[in-house]
């Protein structure tokens, strides 16, 4: 086998874990698109504000000691204790499940029945304010996340696919944190898909998605369920984090994840667990395939920003609902 | 007792459909313009030109274009950034290849190539709603910055990218460049801010912001009385790219001089002028010059209190700014 075609081969492997990435943070969207009906676009935001906590509570940061020295001229910046990883990571899921509970609380209850555009420039709001109130709790320079997760290209993979070409051929360079993210992913998405299939919340938050008021007047609390959601989405959003922050050091680029995931929720529908994965597998492939075989060599390379914009655009027109979503249907 | 509108009859129908109906607002109206065009020439100074009135005038334009589009005609658009580049970079060429033209039509026929380039990428509209509709908007922006990055032909070969605006005179007044005043450049701005907004006052009130309309509020039954649906959503997507073009011609060569696509277009502008919209009030003319002082004025005033006053750090109020940006989106639902 070519040199060419293997490295090609390393390319769909590669765009498959990038997909995989992409389809963590999707699956935040899904989740409160489905149960709400709000397209949530500060989930990016909600990633880099729970990798912030987790970084600034492992490390021992005080909440908000740049306002608090800029007010009280004091020079306070460290607890100066740190937290185990375990605990940290507990802690902030505690945090998350608070800000849902704020966010319901403040925003989304004086909202209810309002039309989607609405729902969506609330996020983009409150988007831009939890970036702000990020920054101002635990500052905004680059911080590297040290959960102790493996990486760097792994040595296992490439002895044992070394044969394949000559002698030239090395192997394939897959990085382990991109094996590990992808174990994490599909743990992650296998017990969202129980939890919605086979818990009694699960079930009410899959009615909660298909109708309010018969949801209401069965009996489920259509307040605890958001509340429900958002903190699962939370979750979903701190796991998105500690990948991205792993990669590439918690900072304000993490919110601009929420752009990427984009397409593949264009792509897979906005209210399809499967769907998110398989859009994002998708994106993640066709956007390094493109850039491998088209990009690189004739379009001057860096097609990667716009190519899978392009590609859910061209699935929007022959398919406006996505690949999985429900059919969009209008009533005059 | 001052404001009223009884009592006030009117005796023909010119009168009675004329923009400002009410007579408190119409010597409001006039006194506004007296003032801006008589007065604030003669006090201007470079700061308040800069820092304040330019860019509050120039994203007035681009409001009121992003308003036509979202506010009047129902199609959100992310592209805002990506069609003021178009603007800019059409200004520059257009500047460097025809430098004996005026370069006051050079804005308006870089308005003219944005409403072009705005059309063809408002054809998806045709298919798509709402809110993937943004998405779809989204590959507009990322694909033109992209575009006027690797294509050098854009920026004349040069090595850096990015691309200057000549110097270059309006009736032997220097309006671009750096020898360029403030006033000159703020009258420059001004006329074309007016302009701009009479063409989309009397747009939005004739029938062609009546075909908008229809479409924004509920586009099969507007479809079903004969609202050509194609005719409406491609000129909404015109009218508000040559807004938007104009406003990015002025914004590199009058207010900036020199610009960097990546750094000047990119996607915060598309957000910074829907949330000028947002806030401002959607389908509302005034509306896009409310929103474009607010966020012109606020980060000025945030700096203001919180560096000059309380001596905070500024990365501080920075953050600030974010979060008083957001409350104020998230509370004007």
């Amino acid at each position: 086998m070519s040199a060419d075609f293997l490295y090609g081969i390393e390319v769909i492997i590669n765009g498959l874990m990038a997909g995989v990435l992409y389809a963590l943070v999707a699956l935040g969207f899904v989740l409160i698109y489905k149960a709400s009906g709000i397209f949530n676009y500060a989930q990016g935001v909600m990633a880099l504000f729970a990798a912030l906590t987790l970084v600034g509570i492992m490390e021992g940061q005080v909440p908000f000691s740049h306002l608090i020295n800029a007010i009280f001229g004091t020079k306070i910046h460290h607890f100066g204790w740190e937290v185990p990883a375990l605990l940290a990571i507990f802690l902030t899921v505690l945090v998350m499940g608070l800000f849902a509970v704020l966010v319901q609380k403040f925003v989304f209850r004086h909202l209810v029945g309002q039309e989607p555009i609405i729902l969506f420039m609330a996020t983009i709001g409150l988007a831009y304010f939890l970036e702000g109130v990020g920054d101002l709790m635990w500052g905004s320079d680059i911080k590297t996340l040290a959960l102790g997760l493996p990486q760097g290209g792994s040595r296992w993979v490439e002895d044992l696919t070394s044969p394949l070409g000559g002698d030239d051929f090395y192997g394939f360079f897959i990085d382990k944190l991109d094996m590990v993210a992808a174990v994490v992913a599909a743990v992650l998405v296998t017990g969202l898909i129980l939890f919605a299939q086979y818990t009694k919340q699960g079930r009410a938050m899959r009615a909660v998605a298909d109708d309010h008021q018969a949801a209401l007047s069965v009996g489920i609390s259509l307040n605890f369920i958001w509340v429900l959601v958002w903190s699962l989405a939370g979750l979903v959003a701190l796991v998105a984090g500690i990948m991205w922050g792993a990669k590439s050091g918690v900072q304000f680029s993490l919110s601009l994840i929420a752009l990427k995931a984009l397409p593949v929720l264009m792509l897979g529908g906005f209210t399809s667990i499967p769907g998110a994965i398989v859009g994002g597998l998708i994106i993640g492939v066709g956007e390094k395939l493109f850039e491998y075989t088209i990009g690189a060599p004739y379009l001057g390379g860096a097609t990667e920003n716009w190519f899978a914009y392009m590609l859910a655009l061209l699935f929007l027109v022959f398919r406006p609902q996505g690949l999985f979503g429900e059919k969009i249907i209008e009533r005059v | 007792m001052l404001y009223r509108e009884a009592g006030d009859f009117k005796t023909s129908y010119k009168s009675d459909s004329q923009t400002f109906p009410i007579a408190f607002d119409r010597y409001r109206y006039w006194a506004v313009m007296a003032f801006a065009f008589l007065v604030i020439p003669f006090i201007i100074n470079d700061y308040w030109a800069s820092a304040i009135l330019l860019p509050f005038l120039i994203y007035s334009i681009a409001a009121i274009g992003l308003n036509i589009l979202v506010g009047y005609c129902g199609q959100v658009s992310l592209g805002t950034g990506g069609f003021m580049a178009v603007g800019a970079f059409a200004c520059y060429k257009l500047m460097t290849a025809f430098p004996d033209v005026s370069i006051l039509i050079h804005v308006i026929l870089a308005g003219g190539i944005t409403a072009i380039v705005g059309a063809a990428f408002g054809l998806p509209s045709l298919r798509i709603k709402g809110f993937y509709l943004a998405v779809a908007t989204l590959a507009a922006q990322f694909f033109l910055v992209w575009l006027f990055n690797k294509v050098s032909w854009f920026y004349n070969y040069s090595a850096s990218g990015q691309i200057n605006a000549p110097e270059r005179f309006v009736g032997g007044i220097a309006v671009t460049g750096p020898n360029a005043d403030a006033w000159a450049k703020y009258l420059v701005c001004l006329v074309f801010v007016t302009v701009c907004a009479l063409i989309s006052r009397n747009l939005t009130r004739g029938n062609v912001g009546r075909s908008w309309m229809a479409i924004r509020d509920m586009d099969i039954a507007a479809e079903i009385i004969g609202v050509n649906p194609l005719k409406a959503k491609l000129t909404a997507f015109a009218v508000s790219s040559f807004f938007i073009g104009i406003s990015g011609a002025l914004f590199f060569s009058v207010y900036l001089g020199a610009v960097e696509v990546g750094e000047a277009f990119g996607i915060q502008k598309s957000f910074l002028v829907l949330f000028m919209i947002i806030i401002g009030g959607l389908g509302s003319i005034f509306g896009s010059f409310a929103g474009a002082a607010l966020l012109v004025v606020l980060p000025v005033a945030l700096k203001v209190i919180g560096v000059d006053f309380l001596g905070w750090p500024t990365d501080l109020v920075a953050h600030l700014q974010l979060v008083v940006v957001g409350a104020l989106l998230g509370l004007l639902q």
